[in-house]
């Protein structure tokens, strides 16, 4: 065991020893489990971010719609054709917007870097500037600024039907040889995607909403399912702190399944009366 | 009766110009998707200023000055300055009726909370973006959304996504078969689709074999979901179909075959003259 990991072990320890100490004067009583959770989470994440910084070695599997983005932008750019990205019809409070903005952000360097033209239809007027930070800071970064300009991020409505009646027009009109849906999908989801298909563009979906990953399942080329979308920025920046991140999630959900398992252990054996200790009264109401 | 028979008259076209995406993208669905895109747009702006910004947030910072309790003080007399300020601009320098900055204050709260100079301050940060020498202060208020997301997620998903689906997990094997082995599948699709969500270890030998079993639920409930959505969307057209032979009667006028025909004779026309534009073109 090496020293960091003691300390993590230690920190976590003292934290909560410290909560249960000022529980009804300095902290609030009844969330002493969850908040114990929450430091477990965050201290795991943290030792893994600290290890994938210090230069720890971190694998990470391959995922078959990552690679197929910049195959996607490089059909576009061979065919003469736009690029079409949709970033969901939710708002910036939603963490899947957050997360296909980030993804935005590759495709937009990816776009610049090929001379591809990209076009970010948006349904929500902070999406929209985040949005065009993303891409401005993108075609910077590779080099390219002459080629951004605003509109490349352009609102169309906050009503979600007739925002998938407008993309479907772009679609159609336009069309775009690559189209992404990266972001918070509802029941728009299979209009885009059966347009995107019946228009011939290779389609790359990612999403957390688990009632819309059938459709996009079912119409795109690639889906991004649920957490595989969250990694996909790690995955795309190599950044350390965020590959350290991923490691630390795997590593809770160990700690998830070793859970579960001894929950219907603990729980089957006070159900048979075997135990006189309920353990799902450990998680409150 | 002829608001109803125009309304009717409205709903059958614009519902038909929209199926008529169906042959092509044709001048109906063009006019129907812009109308549909302008008014949603502008009717989200007024529901979101009349609805949030000013019940809400103007609402908030200058309540109903009679529904404060106590003496008016001299703060207090300066804030409703501001008020009397931002009602002067808002109403074209005194040409327009008060609307927006009702005379005394806002009803709805009953008391003043200067807390919510902090939302108005990074809404003007976003106004900025319009003046390109500051618009770099927009970011502070996306920083500020991004941020309190992720903080405020973190904990309702590690109580929603973790704590009650483990709680959840607990199989009740004092009830009968079927529902202990519908528990029990429920407990190895869990465990199994999340060893296939494991980013960090290679998928082979066994542990691939677990993951395989986790994609296989995770499939089966994709396709259950796709099955009841499809049906869902059924019932919607079913509505849309009933709606448009309830406007084929008489009492209004026949509308749906009368716009039906027109549509679909404008359709014929519109293609034929596009062929013709086509075989000059390379002809």
């Amino acid at each position: 065991m090496n020293n960091k990991l003691i300390y993590s072990i230690i920190f976590f320890l003292v934290i909560i020893v410290l909560y249960g100490l000022g529980e009804g004067s300095l902290f609030i009583t009844g969330s002493y489990f969850k908040f114990s959770m929450v430091m477990l989470v965050a201290t795991t994440l943290y030792y893994y971010i600290d290890r994938a910084k210090t230069g720890g070695d971190i694998y990470l599997r391959p995922i078959a719609g990552l690679k197929a983005i910049e195959e996607a932008v490089g059909r576009a750019t061979e065919m003469g054709k736009p690029v079409l990205f949709v970033p969901g019809i939710s708002d910036m409070d939603q963490v899947e917007t957050v997360s296909g903005l980030i993804l935005l952000g590759h495709v937009a360097e990816t776009t610049a870097k090929y001379e591809a033209g990209l076009n970010v239809p948006v349904s929500k007027s902070i999406v929209m500037e985040a949005g065009r930070e993303t891409c401005r800071e993108s075609y910077l970064k590779v080099g390219r600024p002459d080629l951004y300009y605003d509109d490349m991020v352009h609102y169309l409505t906050d009503d979600q039907f007739a925002y998938a009646a407008g993309v479907n027009g772009i679609m159609v009109r336009e069309k775009p040889a690559a189209c992404f849906y990266l972001g918070k999908f509802y029941a728009e989801s299979l209009i885009l995607a059966e347009t995107g298909n019946s228009i011939g563009a290779i389609q790359i979906a990612g999403t957390g909403s688990p009632a819309q990953i059938p459709f996009f399942v079912t119409a795109c080329d690639y889906t991004l399912i649920g957490e595989e979308f969250f990694t996909a920025s790690a995955y795309l920046s190599k950044k350390p702190e965020l590959l350290g991140s991923i490691k630390g999630q795997d590593i809770v959900k160990g700690f998830v399944m070793a859970a579960m398992v001894i929950i219907v252990v603990l729980n089957g054996f006070f159900q048979l009366g075997w135990m006189e200790f309920d353990i799902l009264t450990v998680f409150g109401n | 009766m002829t608001a109803e028979l125009i309304g009717a008259w409205v709903v059958v076209f614009l519902t038909l110009s929209i199926f008529s995406y169906l042959f092509d993208d044709n001048p109906f669905y063009k006019a129907a998707e812009h109308l549909f895109i302008g008014v949603s747009a502008g009717y989200w702006a007024v529901i979101s200023f009349w609805q949030q910004i000013q019940p809400n947030l103007f609402g908030r910072l200058w309540p109903d000055l009679e529904s404060l309790a106590g003496e008016k003080t001299l703060l207090q007399s300066i804030w409703y300055g501001i008020y009397e300020v931002l009602n002067f601009v808002t109403t074209g320098f005194g040409l327009l009726d008060r609307s927006v900055f009702p005379e005394g204050g806002i009803e709805g709260y009953d008391e003043i909370r200067f807390i919510y100079i902090i939302p108005f301050i990074l809404g003007i940060f976003m106004l900025l973006r319009l003046v390109p020498k500051v618009g770099w202060l927009a970011r502070w208020a996306i920083a500020y959304i991004v941020g309190m997301t992720a903080g405020l997620r973190f904990y309702s998903f590690l109580n929603s996504d973790i704590l009650s689906q483990i709680k959840a997990s607990a199989v009740n094997f004092s009830s009968d078969w079927g529902t202990m082995i519908n528990g029990l599948i429920v407990f190895i699709g869990t465990l199994t689709g999340l060893i296939y969500f494991f980013f960090s270890k290679e998928h082979k030998g066994s542990f691939g074999t677990l993951s395989k079993i986790g994609i296989y639920f995770l499939m089966i409930k994709f396709g259950a979901s796709f099955g009841f959505a499809v049906m869902g969307r059924i019932s919607l057209l079913i509505g849309r179909i009933n709606a448009l032979k309830d406007y084929s009667a008489a009492e209004y006028n026949y509308a749906t075959p009368i716009i039906l025909g027109i549509i679909i004779i404008t359709l014929i026309i519109w293609s034929l003259k596009g062929n013709r534009n086509q075989s000059e073109l390379t002809g």
